[in-house]
């Protein structure tokens, strides 16, 4: 153990519990900072663009919704395979607290991306390369939670979706790099996806701002979604009937 | 090794042999799905000859899915696959067996009516060779994935549905390729492409998917 802190003490449940109750606050409280930031300069300092006027201002909502949306799949199945690899319940229910949120924003970024597309392209829809793949993302997701929503057994629960979890990274690059190709062959119509020539500083930072309130909201509601969680699981257990005595 | 392959192969043939009807069903809703395509459509023969090739590879997606259910299910509810686990081969060993099995009798049948089903699309000669080849690589990758699928809804209500939603997703690049290859003999492109691709899959999905069936199914039976 590294200056002998022990970081094993919060994989047990009942003391992560407690850890995240303390987080939670501050990790809400820098998603409102940072998305306050974020829709300044999205709003106000960042210049209306003279191909699609005000319109494409919704990337900031949905190129930060669509970054979190790949980068929580990947972090959920990693959080699946130390679950398998240690064997530790903590991690699986971190997977699953996860799930709902990758797929919160998966659907938010198509739905922009969809009201982004109508005034761009004149169609809710094309069947792009990235949409396609995020279409499939937001697919995966919905497997994982039936999957785990199907099993009563918690135990079986876990591992399964943590397996499906594993298959699904796996295919997420295969299923990209076909649908790229599979959408370069059938091109109909000339739609380009190439965002206006230069993209000015502010809206990349604009971007990243709203990306990184994002972060720290997923977190925050995956750790209250654990919390929920712990609670649930360890419902007949002594530390869950003490604290609630002492609460009562 | 292979003598284990040899007699799990064997004895799933046995039983589906024994068991004709399953195989029929499946074969038949292939070719009924893929025959409710030009009624939706409509006859035109231009627009049949461009869609053939997909709708041929979405029906036998739908009914590689479809077979799934037969993969584990009656060893599980009589215990065989228990037993299986216990023995000392490596699971991995009589998995593929069984995977082997399950596409000799749901994805070889399909491979032998595609043909049918294409010139009823008008899909000329080359493009008719195309579609058999890319069924022939494509058809076991179906076969080797949907047996996680099948493998991880074991024993659970609605596994059918459940399985859908899992496999089908990750049926998606061996669609793209598969009906992929077909368009590109069609127009001229060719089809090597597409076809390699396919085989790369399959040999990766030949691999790794055996071991992951091995866990699923540890997981499923625990």
């Amino acid at each position: 153990m590294m200056n002998g802190f022990n970081w094993y003490k919060y994989a047990s449940p009942a003391t992560f519990y407690t850890l995240a109750g303390r987080l939670i606050p501050w990790f809400y409280g820098a998603a409102a900072v940072l998305c306050a930031a974020g829709l300044y300069i999205a709003f106000f300092l960042a210049p209306t663009d003279f191909q699609q006027s005000e319109a494409y201002r919704i990337i900031f909502i949905h190129v930060p919704a669509a970054w979190m949306s790949m980068f929580i799949y990947i972090v959920m199945a990693a959080w699946a395979a130390i679950g398998l690899a240690f064997n530790t319940r903590l991690s699986f229910m971190m997977a699953s607290a996860l799930a709902p949120t990758g797929a919160m924003l998966t659907f938010v970024s198509l739905w922009t991306g969809a009201l982004w597309g109508k005034p761009t392209w004149g169609a809710w829809w094309v069947w792009d390369a990235r949409l396609t793949s995020e279409l499939i993302l937001f697919f995966l997701y919905l497997g994982f939670m039936a999957l785990q929503a199907a099993i009563d057994d918690p135990r079986r629960a876990d591992r399964a979706g943590a397996l499906i979890a594993l298959v699904g990274v796996v295919n997420v690059p295969i299923i990209y790099f076909s649908v790229k190709w599979w959408n370069t062959l059938h091109q109909g119509a000339s739609i380009s996806m190439t965002k206006a020539p230069s993209m000015a500083a502010i809206m990349l930072e604009g971007m990243l701002v709203m990306a990184l309130a994002a972060w720290m909201y997923a977190i925050a509601a995956a750790l209250s979604r654990v919390r929920s969680i712990i609670l649930e699981r360890e419902r007949n257990s002594q530390w869950v009937a003490q604290m609630m005595e002492a609460e009562a | 090794m292979l003598q284990i392959v040899n007699v799990v192969l064997r004895r799933e043939l046995i039983l589906a042999m024994r068991r004709r009807g399953d195989v029929l069903t499946v074969l038949f809703f292939f070719v009924i799905v893929a025959s409710l395509f030009p009624l939706g459509v409509g006859p035109d023969p231009k627009l049949l000859r461009l869609m053939g090739g997909g709708v041929v590879w979405v029906s036998a997606l739908l009914a590689a899915m479809l077979s799934l259910g037969r993969l584990f299910a009656s060893d599980y509810a009589d215990g065989t696959l228990e037993q299986l686990i216990l023995t000392p081969t490596p699971p991995v060993v009589w998995i593929t067996g069984k995977i082997l099995a399950h596409w000799l009798v749901s994805g070889v049948p399909l491979i032998l009516v595609a043909p049918i089903l294409g010139v009823q699309f008008g899909l000329s000669g080359e493009a008719l060779l195309v579609l058999v080849v890319s069924l022939l690589l494509g058809t076991p990758v179906l076969s080797l994935i949907g047996a996680i699928g099948a493998a991880l809804t074991l024993g659970l209500r609605g596994g059918g549905v459940l399985v859908s939603l899992l496999v089908l997703p990750l049926y998606i690049p061996v669609l793209i390729f598969g009906a992929g290859a077909v368009d590109g003999a069609m127009s001229g492109l060719g089809a090597e492409a597409h076809l390699s691709l396919l085989g790369s899959i399959l040999i990766l999905a030949f691999i790794l998917t055996p071991w992951a069936v091995s866990a699923a199914l540890r997981i499923s039976i625990e």
